[in-house]
Parts: C-alpha cells; sequence; structure tokens
C-alpha cells in the first residue's frame, strides 16, 4: 500500500481577534481544549447527580442536605421524590455516557492528538471540525434544559426503554423527554461531523515515513472509533426522531397500542448501544498502550496482535447488541446466536491485557501519574471485562440482568477503564496542551486515593446484585430479601462521598497548573511521538513544513538509540532513508 | 447480609447457580494471573538507576498461547450455557403437565389470574388476585406473562427466574418451585415512579394448601 | 455570519428553556367575600338519592401485600363502588346545578381549599367537589408510596407521588369545568376518587342519609344533575323563585 502523503504547509493568517482565536477557532487543539473544559464540566455535573443518588440509596426517604434548595417537584420536604430520583439514575446516564466520556476521549483527543501524531498541521476540514464542537455544546444545553421545564426531565433510563419513554401519561415527563431526544440528534451530528474529519485526516494526511503500521495505538484506535460512531450514531438519531414522533405527532413505531412494537426500540437502541461502548473504551485503550509503553520503556508487546485486536473488538461489536435484551422476550434462539459472539468478544479484549502486561514485562517502570492511572486502568478494565463473562452465560443473566452486577460492571470499564485512562491521559497531554505540567504530588495522592475508593464503592455491587438488588430502585428496603443487604448501601454511599471528594483534587490540580504549573519542555516524558517534536504548548499550524517519520512509534531503548531510552519517530540517523515525498500537491489550508 | 446468591428455591437455581461458580473459578483464576502479575511486575521492573530495558517487540508464540486458551474457554461456557439456556428459555421446553397461571403486569401492580375449578384459563369461573403467586410446590407452574402499558420485568430472586413482561406481546415462562414458603417478586425494569413498589409475593403450598386456598378463593374473592 | 449563528442559537436556547404556565400550581384566591356568605341569602333545593332493586354485595378488599394500611382496619373493608345506605338511599351521589343561573354571574374561588387524605390505603373522601381555582390540597396518612393520578381530559392531567406521610400537602388547582375527574393510585389498585370541578359553588355530595342540600340559589329555573360512579346521571329541573326550600328526589336503579 503506497503511502498517500501530504505534506502540508503552515497556514498563514492575518492577525486573528481573540474571538477567531479561542472561541470561533478552527484550530484542532483549541477545539480539544474546548471540548475538555465543557466535558469536565459536565463530567462534575454527573458527579453530582450520582451523590444525590447515593443519598437515596444508602439512606432511603432521609432528607437530603441542601435538598432545600431544590423545588417542590423533586424534592419534598427535603426528601427525595421518586419521579425525581428516576430523573437522576436517567441524566446521570445520559449526561456521563453522551457528554462526559464520550467527548472526553474523542472531542477532546482525537481532535488534539490526531493532526499532531501523524504530523500534519490541522484537521482535513477545520471549519466543520468547529461545528462539531459548537453542536455538541448546544446539545448539553438542551439536556440541561430538561430540567427546568415542566414535569422535569426525562425519566425511563439513559436506555430510553419505550413504551414508557414515547408515552408522556406513563412517565409523567413529556417536554423532558422530547427534549432528550432533540439533544441527542444534535449530539449525534456533532459526532458524525467530528468523526468524518478524523477519519478522513487520518486516511489522506498522513505525513512521509508514516505508514499505517507505524502510527501509534492512539491513533489507530481513535480512527476505528471514528469508524464505529459515523456507521452507529446515525441509528441512534433515527430512533430518537422515531421516539420524538410517537412523543409528539401521534406516530405509534413503538407502542403496541396502535400497532408498534416495543422491542423495535430496543434493537434500534442497542444496535448503536454497543459500538458505542466500544467508541467508549477503545480511544482509552489505545492512550494507555502509548503510556504504558513510554513508561516501561519497551516497544508495545504485540503491535500487530494489538492493532487486530482493536479491529476485531470493533467489527464483533456490532453483532453481540443482543446480549442487552436476552431476558426481553425475544426469540430465544436469538440468545444463543448472541451468547455466541459476546463470548468471542472477551479474546481480543484478553489479547489486549496480555500484551499490556507483558509491555511492561522486563520493562524499566517509571510510575509517574500518567503511568500509575495506565496500570490502574489495566486493572480495573480487567475485572469489568471478566464480570462481563457472567452476563454472557444466558442462563445466569436470568438471574443478574437488571441487577447491580451490571451496574458494577459498567462502572469497572466506564470508570475503571475509560475514566482511568483519562485521569492518565490528561496529565500526559497537558504540557503539549497548555506549557505547563500538572502537580506530580497531587497526582499520586489523587491516583491513590481514587483507586481505594473507587473500589470500596464499586466492587461491593458486584454483591448487591447477586443477592438481586434490581437497578433503577428508589428504595430498596421494600423488599425483605435485600433488607440484610442495606448496609452495603450505606457503605458505598459513604465511600461514593469520599471518591468525589478526592475528584476535588484532581479539579484543583487541573485548574491550579494552568498557571502555577512547572513551565514543560519540549518533551517531559522522553516520548517517541511526533507532537513532543513541537514546542510545549504545541503552535497554531503545528509545523512548518511535515516531519519525516523514520520508525514506528515504541522505538524505546531500542539499540539505535545509543545511551538514551527512547528514539523518536522523526530522528533521522545516518542508516535511515527519507520516506517518499508527498505525491499531492501541497495545498495552502 | 448475604454475601452470595439468595437461597434456592427452584430446580433451575441448580444449574444457574453451578454455572456461576464455574465461572466465577475461571475468571478468578484470569484475575488473580493479571492482577499478581501486574504487582509483580511494578515491582520487580521498576526503573532503578543503571537497567535498562529488554528491547522485544513481542512473541508470537505467547499471542497464540494467551488467544487459543481464553477462546476454548469461552466456547466451552458457551456450549454448556446454551444447554441450560434452551432447557429453560426454550420454546419448546415447557413441560406439558404444567399448571397454568396468568400475569398481567401494570403500573405498579401484578394481576395475577387463575383457572378457578374448571381447571381452564380463559373461562367464566377465572379470578383474578392482587399481587399474590399461589402454586403448588414441585410441579412446574407455566407463567402466561402480559403487560398493560410499560415494559414490567417478573423476577423471583430465589428461583432464578426473569422474563420481561412486554405490551403486545404474550410470552411464557415456566418454572418448577421446590420449597414451600413465601418468596418475593419484584419488578426488574424501570416502569415509572412506582417500579420501586411493584412488590409481590410467592406463596409455594403443599397440594393440600394449594387446593385449600384455590377453594377458599373460588367461595368469595376479593377486590 | 457568527454573530447570526449565536442569535439563532441563543433564541432557540431560550425558546427550549422558557415554558407555559403550569397550570398545576397553586395560585392565590382573589380577596373577595367567600361563597359561604354569600349563601346564606337565597333558596335551597335538597332532596334523596333514593335506591331501588337488589342491593349489590360490594367486594372485600385484600391489602394483605400493603401491611401499613391492611393493619388500620379490625377488618378489611369492602370497595365504595356501591354504597347504599340503611334507609335505602344511596351515598356518594355528586349533585350540582348543570344549568339555569344568571347569565354572566361569576363565583370567585374561594380561598379555604378542599382537603383529600389518604388514609389505610383510601381516599376520603371518594366523591366531592371543587370550585375552579380553588385549591385542592393532597395529603398522605400511610408511610407507604402514594401516587395521585387525575385522569382530566379538560384539564391538564397530573400524577405525583408522596413516597410517604408528608409534611406539607401537595397543591393542585383546576382551570376548567370537569365533571367527573377520577383519581386513581397505580400502587394501590382499589384507590379511586371522584372529583367534580365547578364554576360555582352549588353542588352537595350525599352521606350516610343519602340526602343533599344546595344552597344561596338566586331565582331561577335549574337543571340539577345527580352523577353515580356506577349508575350515571339522573337530570331533574327545578324552580326557585325566592328565598323558599324546593325538595327534588332522585332515583337510581339497581343494574
Amino acid at each position: 500500500m503506497t503511502t498517500v502523503a501530504h505534506a502540508p504547509t503552515k497556514a498563514h493568517h492575518e492577525p486573528m481577534s481573540f474571538w477567531r482565536k479561542y472561541i470561533f477557532s478552527t484550530d484542532h487543539k483549541i477545539i480539544g481544549i474546548q471540548f475538555l473544559f465543557v466535558s469536565l464540566s459536565f463530567l462534575l455535573l454527573g458527579g453530582l447527580l450520582a451523590m444525590q443518588i447515593r443519598w437515596q440509596l444508602g439512606f432511603p426517604g432521609k432528607p437530603l442536605p441542601g435538598g432545600g434548595i431544590l423545588p417542590e417537584s423533586m424534592v419534598s420536604g427535603g426528601v427525595i421524590l421518586p419521579e425525581y430520583y428516576i430523573q437522576l439514575v436517567t441524566m446521570h446516564g445520559t449526561f456521563m455516557v453522551f457528554f462526559a466520556i464520550m467527548p472526553l476521549l474523542m472531542g477532546v483527543y482525537a481532535n488534539f492528538l490526531i493532526p499532531l501524531k501523524i504530523g500534519t498541521h490541522d484537521m482535513a476540514f477545520p471549519r466543520l471540525n468547529m461545528w462539531s464542537f459548537w453542536l455538541a455544546l448546544t446539545a448539553g444545553f438542551i439536556m440541561l434544559a430538561g430540567f427546568f421545564v415542566p414535569e422535569g426531565a426525562a425519566r425511563a433510563g439513559w436506555t430510553m426503554y419505550a413504551p414508557l419513554s414515547a408515552r408522556p401519561d406513563l412517565s409523567g415527563a413529556s417536554y423532558g423527554q422530547m427534549l432528550w431526544c432533540v439533544s441527542i440528534v444534535v449530539l449525534g451530528l456533532s459526532s458524525v461531523l467530528g468523526s468524518v474529519n478524523y477519519i478522513t485526516t487520518v486516511i489522506n494526511h498522513r505525513a512521509p515515513g508514516m505508514t499505517w503500521f507505524r502510527m501509534p495505538l492512539s491513533v489507530w484506535a481513535l480512527f476505528i472509533t471514528a469508524i464505529l460512531a459515523v456507521l452507529a450514531l446515525p441509528v441512534l438519531q433515527g430512533a430518537a426522531i422515531m421516539l420524538l414522533f410517537d412523543q409528539t405527532i401521534g406516530t405509534h413505531f413503538f407502542d403496541p397500542i396502535a400497532g408498534g412494537q416495543a422491542l423495535l426500540w430496543q434493537h434500534l437502541f442497542w444496535f448503536f448501544g454497543h459500538p458505542e461502548v466500544y467508541i467508549l473504551i477503545l480511544p482509552a485503550m489505545g492512550m494507555v498502550s502509548d503510556i504504558i509503553a513510554n513508561g516501561s520503556r519497551k516497544p508495545i508487546f504485540g503491535y500487530h496482535s494489538m492493532v487486530f485486536a482493536i479491529v476485531g473488538i470493533a467489527f464483533l461489536g456490532w453483532i453481540v447488541w443482543g446480549h442487552h435484551m436476552f431476558m426481553s422476550g425475544m426469540n430465544p434462539t436469538l440468545g444463543s446466536t448472541f451468547m455466541v459472539s459476546t463470548l468471542l468478544i472477551s479474546v481480543p479484549s484478553a489479547i489486549k491485557v496480555f500484551n499490556w502486561m507483558g509491555t511492561m514485562w522486563r520493562g524499566n517502570l517509571r510510575f509517574t501519574v500518567p503511568m500509575l492511572n495506565a496500570v490502574g486502568f489495566v486493572s480495573m478494565f480487567t475485572i469489568g471485562g471478566l464480570s462481563g463473562v457472567f452476563m454472557a452465560a444466558t442462563p445466569v443473566d436470568m438471574h443478574i440482568h437488571d441487577t447491580y452486577f451490571i451496574v458494577a460492571h459498567l462502572h469497572y470499564v466506564l470508570f475503571g477503564g475509560s475514566l482511568f485512562a483519562l485521569f492518565a491521559a490528561i496529565p500526559y497531554w497537558y504540557p503539549k496542551m497548555f506549557g505547563r505540567m500538572m502537580s506530580e504530588t497531587i497526582g499520586k495522592w489523587h491516583f491513590w486515593l481514587t483507586f481505594v475508593t473507587y473500589n470500596l464503592v464499586f466492587f461491593p455491587m458486584h454483591i448487591l446484585g447477586m443477592g438481586g438488588q434490581m437497578r433503577r430502585l428508589y428504595d430498596p428496603t421494600q423488599y425483605d430479601f435485600l433488607k440484610p443487604q442495606q448496609p452495603i448501601n450505606e457503605f458505598i454511599t459513604i465511600a461514593a462521598f469520599s471518591l468525589f471528594a478526592v475528584q476535588l483534587l484532581f479539579l484543583f490540580n487541573f485548574l491550579w497548573s494552568l498557571k502555577r504549573g512547572k513551565k514543560a519542555e519540549l518533551n517531559p516524558w522522553q516520548d517517541n511521538g511526533l507532537e513532543w517534536s513541537l514546542p510545549s504548548p504545541a503552535p497554531h499550524g503545528n509545523w512548518e513544513r511535515a516531519p519525516n517519520v523514520y520508525r514506528g512509534p515504541y522505538e524505546f531503548s531500542a539499540p539505535e538509540a545509543g545511551s538514551a531510552d527512547f528514539l523518536p519517530q522523526h530522528v533521522k540517523l545516518p542508516t535511515d532513508r527519507d520516506p517518499a515525498a508527498a505525491t499531492a500537491p501541497a495545498s495552502a489550508h | 447480609m448475604h454475601w452470595w446468591l439468595p437461597p434456592a428455591a427452584s430446580t433451575f437455581a441448580g444449574p444457574i447457580d453451578g454455572l456461576f461458580l464455574a465461572i466465577f473459578i475461571i475468571t478468578g483464576i484470569a484475575l488473580v494471573i493479571v492482577e499478581v502479575g501486574l504487582l509483580w511486575f511494578s515491582v520487580k521492573y521498576r526503573a532503578r538507576p543503571g537497567r535498562k530495558a529488554f528491547y522485544t517487540h513481542g512473541s508470537t508464540r505467547a499471542e497464540v498461547i494467551w488467544t487459543s486458551i481464553p477462546a476454548v474457554t469461552v466456547v466451552a461456557l458457551g456450549i454448556v450455557s446454551n444447554h441450560y439456556w434452551v432447557q429453560i428459555k426454550g420454546r419448546d421446553s415447557v413441560p406439558a403437565n404444567a399448571y397454568a397461571v396468568a400475569i398481567h403486569a401494570k403500573q405498579f401492580e401484578w394481576r395475577m389470574t387463575y383457572a378457578g375449578p374448571d381447571g381452564q384459563l380463559g373461562t367464566g369461573d377465572d379470578f383474578t388476585v392482587r399481587n399474590q403467586l399461589h402454586v403448588p410446590v414441585d410441579r412446574p407452574i407455566l407463567i402466561h406473562l402480559s403487560a398493560e402499558d410499560v415494559i414490567h420485568s417478573f423476577f423471583v430472586p430465589e428461583f432464578r427466574l426473569k422474563q420481561d413482561a412486554v405490551p403486545g406481546m404474550n410470552i411464557n415462562v415456566w418454572f418448577q418451585p421446590t420449597k414451600i414458603g413465601e418468596f418475593e417478586i419484584g419488578c426488574a425494569e424501570l416502569c415509572g415512579m412506582g417500579h420501586y413498589k411493584m412488590r409481590a409475593r410467592v406463596f409455594v403450598h403443599t397440594p393440600e394448601e394449594f387446593n385449600a386456598w384455590m377453594a377458599q378463593q373460588a367461595a368469595g374473592g376479593s377486590e | 455570519m457568527n454573530r447570526r449563528l449565536f442569535s439563532v442559537i441563543g433564541g432557540a436556547l431560550v425558546l427550549t428553556v422558557c415554558s407555559p404556565k403550569d397550570d398545576g400550581a397553586a395560585r392565590a384566591a382573589p380577596a373577595t367575600p367567600t361563597p359561604s356568605e354569600e349563601t346564606q341569602a337565597g333558596g335551597t333545593i335538597t332532596g334523596k338519592i333514593k335506591f331501588t332493586g337488589a342491593r349489590p354485595t360490594n367486594p372485600r378488599i385484600d391489602m394483605s401485600e400493603e401491611v401499613a394500611c391492611k393493619n388500620k382496619y379490625p377488618a378489611p373493608p369492602t370497595a365504595e363502588t356501591v354504597v347504599v345506605n340503611a334507609n335505602g338511599t344511596l351515598a356518594n351521589v355528586f349533585v350540582y346545578v348543570k344549568a339555569g343561573l344568571p347569565a354572566g354571574a361569576t363565583y370567585p374561588a374561594p380561598a379555604t381549599p378542599v382537603l383529600l387524605d389518604q388514609n389505610g390505603c383510601r381516599y376520603h373522601p371518594h366523591v366531592f367537589g371543587i370550585q375552579v381555582g380553588q385549591p385542592l390540597n393532597i395529603k398522605n396518612s400511610d408511610p407507604v408510596l402514594h401516587n395521585i393520578k387525575a385522569k382530566a381530559v379538560k384539564n391538564r392531567p397530573f400524577n405525583v407521588s408522596q413516597p410517604n406521610v408528608t409534611t406539607t400537602p401537595t397543591v393542585r388547582t383546576f382551570a376548567q369545568p370537569e365533571v367527573m375527574v377520577s383519581l386513581e393510585c397505580n400502587v394501590h389498585g382499589w384507590m379511586n376518587a371522584f372529583l367534580g370541578v365547578l364554576p360555582h359553588p352549588f353542588y352537595s355530595v350525599t352521606g350516610t342519609d343519602g340526602s343533599f342540600s344546595i344552597k344561596g340559589l338566586p331565582p331561577g329555573t335549574y337543571t340539577i344533575e345527580a352523577w353515580h360512579e356506577k349508575y350515571g346521571t339522573q337530570t331533574a329541573t327545578v324552580t326557585v323563585t325566592g328565598t323558599e326550600t324546593k325538595t327534588s328526589d332522585l332515583t337510581f336503579a339497581a343494574r
């Protein structure tokens, strides 16, 4: 395969106003930073919603401290009402999945890293990229508006099962449900536009010498994820529009009251939803690969296997959606077929875990904050992945479906997985974003306290689920079989408050270091990626001329490196030959 | 305080709990390998002055080993799981002599309809009871599950039994209780603000008690 | 171009956030003389609602699955669908003036609220009336979840929960006349109540003696309607000339 490379020249602008430079920017790095600030805010909001959920679960019916600021329709006499509780669980899931984790991985790191790591000066379509951010922000505001409309926010779970979500007379929410649908359609558009950019840029704009198999795994993962997004989000958009029509103009796609089918929503949602969860993990895995190789001072173990595993996970991800529907009433034969594909998808993930371990084996491990969090990712993701095996076995799923076992699983992969990966990636690329380092000391405290409190919160949820505690349950003490487990709920609640408090360390570190962090050098982690050849922070347009690439991204401790234990991709050794010149003419953007 | 699965009260619990334990052991072994491995590597290979990492790009042999072992394991797991899945949920697997009760789920209660003295569901002497499922022990019970308004889910933890009740669909689910007593039913699919309050009870009777209850209901039911 | 974009997005956001007035919220009643003062003067229509035919047996309500409510009764209560009094009259009949009031007459909503209580998993009262704009205070005296679902057609329906004994009541008002709005609890399927929303205070609900009494009517010819949840409606025409009391009995027959 020939390298279609593009050697762009740096764009030259007249001096830009503050608004053009920092607010309505088409620079992929600024857009990535905009996504970062907005998504971290939504992450904080999601956490605040979770704290209220945990209060009610730990102390059912007790007045919420500070609950007086919320209106009577949500909190009565200080006590969270059942209809508010189900809004909380719905919006916690919705904000965390769509407005925190997904944009933190894609909106931030696909945008920031791809052009830098493949050696080009910006995305293929910079203006479209800017639209992608503003659409995401708009969608976030529309979703937030749900709390402020009559009857309040959507409340059928983040999975929005119909007919509950289609019938305001049955759910009690009308405008809030509609706003959820509208917000999702807008967010879907943002994702699709972003993904089109990422895919095109990776295919067409790699620097000379940056062959497919010299791309860092972070870029591979972001590229494959973008393909998943561009195919999956439109399905959700379509379903959301159909749901909106059921709510507003009298269609009955999902309501059997006039010929619709309730299960249709589930098939559409999960056909999107399963690729979505791989969208939420693959970029995390890619960035963790880069960070573990760097922290181990060794090439990633099994680079090609790692690439094939990413592709394998992405491909298999399209044919497992029915495992969310084993108990739905669909034909049991489908339960058998989806079980097979679901069990198989654990294999590429296992391959990746063993390869990360292989990377650390006989390495020279530097436990910086990013490396700690990356190893923490491997450790926690393993638990999350293994708990998935229980659900994949359909007879066992009969007991644990829609219980806290599932909640434990999803939080181990999304928090223990994706969020720990972000706790690694944020300090890692912070110097290239802001020109300063985050505090290592605060970072280490944050990692260890988070690691401990996080496991205290989510591990006991497996036990709650085995005991049969259902999801989205306002008051477990209504059931005799759950009363004995209530002390576990209390324990988890206390641990959760501690976990949330610890995150304030991260927030402080992030904000304080913007102005007071140690000034960053060019390549503080002694990494091989192309971005580390640029100043910290990276300048607008990145390079004057695209760099030449002579090797893969993980040549740590290579013999050719001599006394250094790293060898950047762009450094030319006497034995290296220049890659083929760009075949496409350079064009000014 | 429960630390494991609830006490077993149906014939499904044996296979399901057994499968759970088998998966627990297999995943437990994998977990120990990974976590101990990570910890050991973190200590043994931590950076020290003068150390150099071992430069290698991988090992095809290692890839083959750690691909094939998980693959073979999950395939085996799948075969065993599917065997029980077909037994439990297969549409042809309902025992012929099952005692039938119709359960209609609605916001926020369960309505159980019994066949009445003529033993046939769907006839004039059927009677309906709220939130109480009465069944005889050691007999297969067939539930005709339906839903009035939104999706609910019929869940009896001690029977290891769960089936979504979907409006517009009539779904069959069967079980065989093995213990006399009272067990709780919970709704396992978010169905609105009263979801948490959709609690009902299963009463598993001796044959004599069951007949006595049926006779009492036929004589004068309740609202 | 960016400026135009901003105003479009800003406008859209403003439109999503601004909401139509919530009709369910309590509204302060205007400070006018209460109708009770006005009903001292004027004519009265009174009567009994008779019941003919075999008394139906009301089924027992089994509250075994809600122990906190079950324990409030020495013996299981019976359904309230048809309550025939000892004297052969019917209780829980809503009698009201359907037509005949002077054209253009308005009757301001009283500030005193109508009280609805949930106690022992029953609504108290079972049938009652309220004026347009008058507050309905709903309280829960049971330590269990009740939801109050108002299946209104002309008014805005609502569905609110009260998961425990209330410290403050939930308040709702109705903007349109509607006979009758049915109220139900979905957690306890036997619980229901019926509410007549009227633009005037001329209504009465029969009790244990089966009689109704509508006071303070100006002179005129009135159509009164008696509504029963199972037996439907019966009407009668009564003329009032001054401050006299007119009697008009109505009869429902067993079906």
